[in-house]
């Protein structure tokens, strides 16, 4: 095959700069317990959080021009806020409206709305199911009478956003007031991305563009950096197991120095490393725009399987603590296994690659 | 310093003195070395200049363009990569002027007398015994997985001295001059039919003890310097997107569409995919070494090259059905060469299981990784400090 342009994997020095804010914030606000505490309170979102990060740091306008009162940044920066939110299992709108969303309006050139995004006035979410791969058919609603008919279900942080972008029967992306729509909260897996689902009877919505490039545009970008919050589920459940089998002892010795445990965390690193390295080509083709459709496709087809895998052996390592509801690893293995799940699974992306490699199935 | 204006001037003066066309291959490569164009980063003097190693490339671009000849270095790649830095850290000025210029040209082939049947991963265990006599050593033991043996003038060798004291403080390094009488090349047939590799039985070999490498019973230091050039030579080129294995499976899947099933489908891409990850991880690793930072991931990525190896190639021979039956030729053969990736599928099936094996077996990498880069308790040692002779053989 002809020559690849060289990606850069490496974080610049600003975006450490970026990821050592992003902890610190997360760090004093975000700690597991509170989150599992969160999980079944009636706002499973974290607002203040949510206020931090969007309006006090600016973040939820990293991809957003500065026109437009955001940062002009890229997807290199969102990738590492990402890859911290990740470590964090933070439950906050920051993939479905700080990247998503903000790169379907980008698509129709919505400008009003993107400039609330920027000043964290508003979340916006794309009013999709979570599953719903780059390229795949996708739901429609009808349109009638200048208003939106119809039920979706499955769609992401949908009962924290105050806009919701809706694709039409009549080809349309539209607009549409969260509170002109009944959101009802779906029992999910992953308790810290919950799902609703969304009745339009009649919602009053406003076109914005053509469906079909914006849904596409926005869920590639999502597919992308999801890569970097799963790297950042992995990287934790790595370094969090790791440290727990030094400090555990059993038959008088640290359980870490068992022969059969190191290889499998040696194994697991191994996996980690090739996911940052996957994670990073992604975020910065999507940042360059060159070989974009291939190395989201090679993130997508390789990040499930280490953060899910990540998980269970956290879980499985952690022995009896790592079952209980009060230790924080089940949050990342709910969340790392609806993220093999969210914009497209493996196969769906393993299929895409088929086409883009010219490797034909049968 | 030495830049690259410098370096492309003096390459320019070596052309223009020793036209490639008009000149012997060994005198141009003796000339270049000469100029200190061998390898710029070595001392002057040594073939080098002192300069940065990574100005070799000017070099090396200046006299491709010219049509120069090279010294052919995957044949002489145990001296290069292994042998000359060894003796440039350890060796004596009369040992680097004797061995390292002929070591560079290749007139002299170096082999490596390291690994025995009873020293493979526990290479500090090794039983080769070495015995002062007079300004000789007497040296009587087997090595074993020797490549290049058959062609080689030289060996690093490193022997038992001080079998009194724990392994690793009674190992000395020696030069070993293959030509000896004492020392018998036998040809070690494996899996895939031919001889890459030797046995090297040595028999009251008398080697001088000007040909010692370091201090008595410091071999084992000066091995470690051997052993990270072998690891730095492993996986450190740049690879291009489907280089390596997985570049034949996917073309013998573009081509052969009669033998496509779903199943096969779905492993190729799994593979492929994998494949694609790990040579990212290559480019991040060399992006880190390029900008001074170091990583940890080059202890993983022979690990990630062997595991692909043999399932890409084993997924091959799978595909392709009845022809995978089949074998190209068992004949036993000593190729100078080695090529994963040349010959048929089933062949580089059979010459992948060695992936894991040579350089450091997978089981031994993934310790160094859970030890070294997570800082996991080591194996318990029972070996530390009981003298090599009351080890348990």
């Amino acid at each position: 095959m002809s020559a690849q342009p060289e990606p850069a994997l490496l974080h610049t020095e600003e975006e450490e700069a970026l990821r050592a804010a992003v902890r610190d914030l997360l760090t004093d606000h975000c700690d597991p317990a509170g989150v599992i505490t969160r999980t079944e309170s009636a706002a499973p979102h974290d607002a203040a959080l949510w206020k931090s990060l969007a309006d006090s740091m600016g973040l939820a306008g990293l991809l957003i021009p500065e026109a437009l009162g955001g940062q002009g940044a890229t997807h290199r920066e969102a990738a590492v806020v990402l890859e911290e939110l990740g470590r964090a299992v933070a439950p906050v709108p920051y993939l479905t409206s700080a990247v998503v969303a903000t790169e379907a309006l980008l698509a129709c050139g919505a400008e009003d709305l993107l400039g609330e995004l920027a000043s964290a006035t508003t979340v916006a979410v794309l009013a999709v199911g979570l599953h719903v791969a780059p390229g795949a058919a996708f739901p429609r609603v009808r349109y009638e009478g200048g208003a939106l008919h119809g039920e979706l279900t499955g769609v992401a942080d949908a009962s924290f956003a105050d806009v919701l972008l809706v694709p039409a029967d009549d080809g349309g992306l539209y607009a549409v007031r969260a509170a002109d729509t009944t959101v009802t909260p779906q029992v999910s897996l992953d308790l810290t991305r919950p799902l609703a689902r969304v009745t339009l009877d009649g919602a009053p919505a406003r076109r914005l563009g053509e469906a079909e490039p914006a849904l596409r545009r926005a869920l590639r970008a999502g597919a992308g950096l999801l890569a970097s919050e799963q790297l950042g589920l992995a990287d934790w459940l790595l370094t969090e197991t790791v440290r727990y089998l030094k400090e555990r002892k059993q038959f008088n010795r640290q359980v870490g120095g068992f022969q059969a445990l190191k290889h499998r965390l040696a194994r697991l690193w191994l996996e980690v490393a090739g996911l940052r390295a996957a994670a990073r080509s992604a975020a910065d083709a999507l940042a360059t725009g060159a070989d974009t459709d291939v190395a989201v496709a090679v993130a997508q087809a390789y990040a499930a399987q280490v953060a899910v895998h990540a998980a269970e052996e956290a879980l499985q390592l952690h022995g009896g603590i790592g079952m209980t509801w009060e230790h924080p690893v089940h949050l990342y293995l709910k969340r790392a296994k609806a993220d093999s799940i969210a914009y497209g699974a493996t196969g769906t992306h393993r299929a895409a690659l088929a086409e883009l490699v010219d490797l034909r199935a049968p | 310093m030495t830049d690259a204006a410098e370096l492309r001037r003096r390459t320019r003066e070596l052309l223009a003195a020793h036209p490639p066309a008009g000149t012997d291959r060994t005198d141009f490569l003796r000339a270049r070395f000469d100029a200190g164009l061998a390898w710029v980063h070595y001392p002057q003097g040594l073939g080098g200049l002192g300069a940065p190693r990574a100005l070799q490339a000017v070099v090396d671009a200046e006299l491709a363009a010219e049509g120069a000849p090279d010294n052919d270095p995957r044949r002489i790649g145990i001296g290069l990569g292994m042998a000359a830095p060894t003796i440039l850290q350890y060796g004596t000025e009369e040992q680097q002027r004797r061995l390292l210029r002929p070591l560079w040209t290749g007139e002299e082939v170096w082999c490596q007398l390291f690994s025995e049947p009873g020293a493979g991963s526990d290479l500090a265990a090794l039983g080769t015994r070495a015995v002062r006599d007079g300004e000789d050593w007497v040296v009587n033991g087997q090595k074993v997985w020797t490549s290049s043996a058959h062609l080689a003038r030289w060996a690093i060798l490193i022997a038992r001295t001080d079998p009194d004291v724990p392994k690793h403080r009674g190992i000395t390094y020696f030069v070993c001059d293959m030509t000896d009488p004492g020392v018998e090349v036998r040809p070690l047939r494996q899996i895939t039919g031919e001889a890459e590799f030797n046995e090297v039985f040595l028999t009251d070999v008398r080697i001088p003890d000007s040909r010692r490498l370091g201090e008595v019973g410091d071999g084992w230091r000066v091995a470690q310097t051997t052993l990270n050039n072998e690891r730095v030579a492993i996986g450190g080129t740049p690879v291009p997107r489907e280089g390596g294995m997985i570049g034949k499976l996917a073309a013998t899947w573009r081509e052969r569409p009669e033998l496509r099933t779903h199943d096969l489908h779905q492993r190729l891409l799994g593979l492929w995919v994998e494949a694609e990850v790990a040579r990212l991880t290559g480019v991040r690793l060399r992006q880190q070494l390029a900008a001074g930072q170091p990583g940890p991931e080059g202890a993983g990525m022979k690990l990630n090259f062997a595991r692909l190896n043999q399932e890409i190639s084993g997924l091959e021979v799978e595909l392709l059905g009845e022809e995978g039956l089949l074998y190209d030729d068992w004949t036993m053969r000593r190729p100078e060469l080695v090529d994963f990736t040349g010959r048929d599928a089933g062949y580089r099936y059979l010459r992948s299981k060695g992936n894991s094996i040579e350089g450091g077996t997978s089981e031994v990498l993934l310790n160094i990784v859970a030890e070294r880069v997570l800082g996991l308790p080591a194996e318990p040692r029972t070996d530390k400090d009981v003298a090599w002779k009351d080890l348990a053989r």
